[in-house]
């Protein structure tokens, strides 16, 4: 899932003291499953807010709604009929909700209220750590389903650098070296000798370096 | 300032602190009248919106009160109760309200005594905070 978290309420305040009255628009997808953008959270900011501003002396009307997935046109197309009374739509939202309710809604202000993070799992109730970097090119096939890029404070292939230390990564006792964790998984597997193919220096075009990314699928166009 | 009674809602677990004000009833021991009991099956139940949302709505204070650390009858919804409880206090401080405004407290089903102990001077500690702030801005504001 994309995690994030929502942003220090000071500079909430600050983003919303031109207006008096918004919508918190809130996203049953990933912030909700990592508690950061979804109903509870939008009623939560949202009481916050009206509570603060009250107490600055200047009232806020702040209304809330939550989209089936705020990423996607069809469901940001929900704000339309109730958009116009607004002065700003904040969302809760990860950055790709928000770009897509900024580009429905062009004359109204879009302010995010949430820190997109990373693309990561649960460890446990309440943890969420990264797992993924989106660097289009996957080869968890060849590291134990562990990922060098996403994992490795280095993002280096072919075993660790100097810094790994009984397992630990040198920047933190509390980071594991994803080699480490890569040739327990290979022993566990019995493919340790994945470990001694060399993998090529990585092609970073297919991930951020080559640009914006799109997927086109001409099949699934309407 | 002298003649404010603050109104302090207390969400009480049916299993310890609910059953506590009710000893302290039946014990005749008296605590301030604007102290309001609100029965929650547990306080791992309470959510961190129903304490804005008592503040919102115009309560002084907000007091959670659930079984002694380690007698929860669900196993750790005190816990639980406890590390919202904190969360809403970093909120409440950071929008200028006051996380103080908002306490976890502990008490067994037959600490009546204690119970009432702990909501007077929880009460008396709001009166000296005085009223929730946002019934003056919202004064200020009409």
């Amino acid at each position: 899932m994309i995690t994030a978290e929502r942003k220090p309420m000071e500079e909430i305040f600050r983003s919303v003291e031109p207006f008096g009255k918004i919508l918190l628009v809130g996203c049953n997808e990933c912030v909700t499953v990592c508690h950061a953008g979804g109903r509870k959270e939008v009623a939560m900011l949202a009481s916050a807010l009206r509570m603060g501003r009250l107490k600055q002396g200047a009232p806020l009307t702040v209304d809330e709604m939550t989209l089936e997935r705020q990423c996607d046109p069809e469901y940001a197309e929900e704000l339309a009929l109730v958009v116009d009374q607004y002065d700003a739509v904040c969302s809760m939202a990860c950055g790709c909700g928000v770009q897509t309710v900024a580009e429905r809604y062009q004359g109204l202000p879009v302010m995010p209220m949430v820190n997109t993070a990373f693309m990561g799992s649960s460890e446990k109730n309440g943890v969420w750590a990264e797992r993924c970097a989106g660097c289009g090119n996957c080869v968890l096939g060849m590291t134990g389903g562990i990922c060098p890029i996403a994992r490795c404070s280095k993002r280096i292939f072919n075993g660790p650098c100097g810094g790994s230390s009984k397992g630990k990564c040198e920047i933190s006792p509390d980071v594991d070296c994803a080699w480490q964790l890569i040739w327990d998984r290979l022993k566990q597997l019995g493919q340790t000798e994945l470990y001694s193919q060399i993998m090529a220096p990585k092609d970073w075009r297919s991930a951020r370096d080559g640009g914006p990314r799109r997927i086109v699928r001409e099949d699934m166009a309407i | 300032m002298s003649d404010f009674e603050p109104v302090v809602v207390v969400f009480a677990c049916d299993y310890c602190a609910y059953t506590a004000a009710d000893v302290a009833g039946r014990m005749n021991l008296s605590y301030p009248t604007g102290v309001r009991i609100l029965r929650v099956p547990c306080t791992g139940k309470v959510e961190p919106l129903y304490i804005m949302q008592a503040l919102q709505k115009g309560a002084d204070g907000v007091m959670v009160a659930g079984c002694l650390v380690g007698d929860c009858h669900f196993k750790n919804g005190n816990l639980r109760a406890a590390a919202r409880v904190k969360r809403v206090q970093t909120m409440l401080d950071d929008i200028g309200i006051g996380g103080e405004r908002v306490a976890m407290v502990n008490v067994s089903a037959g600490q009546g005594a204690k119970f009432a102990e702990i909501a007077t001077e929880f009460s008396k500690k709001i009166g000296e905070m005085g009223p929730n702030p946002i019934k003056q801005g919202a004064k200020a504001a009409a």
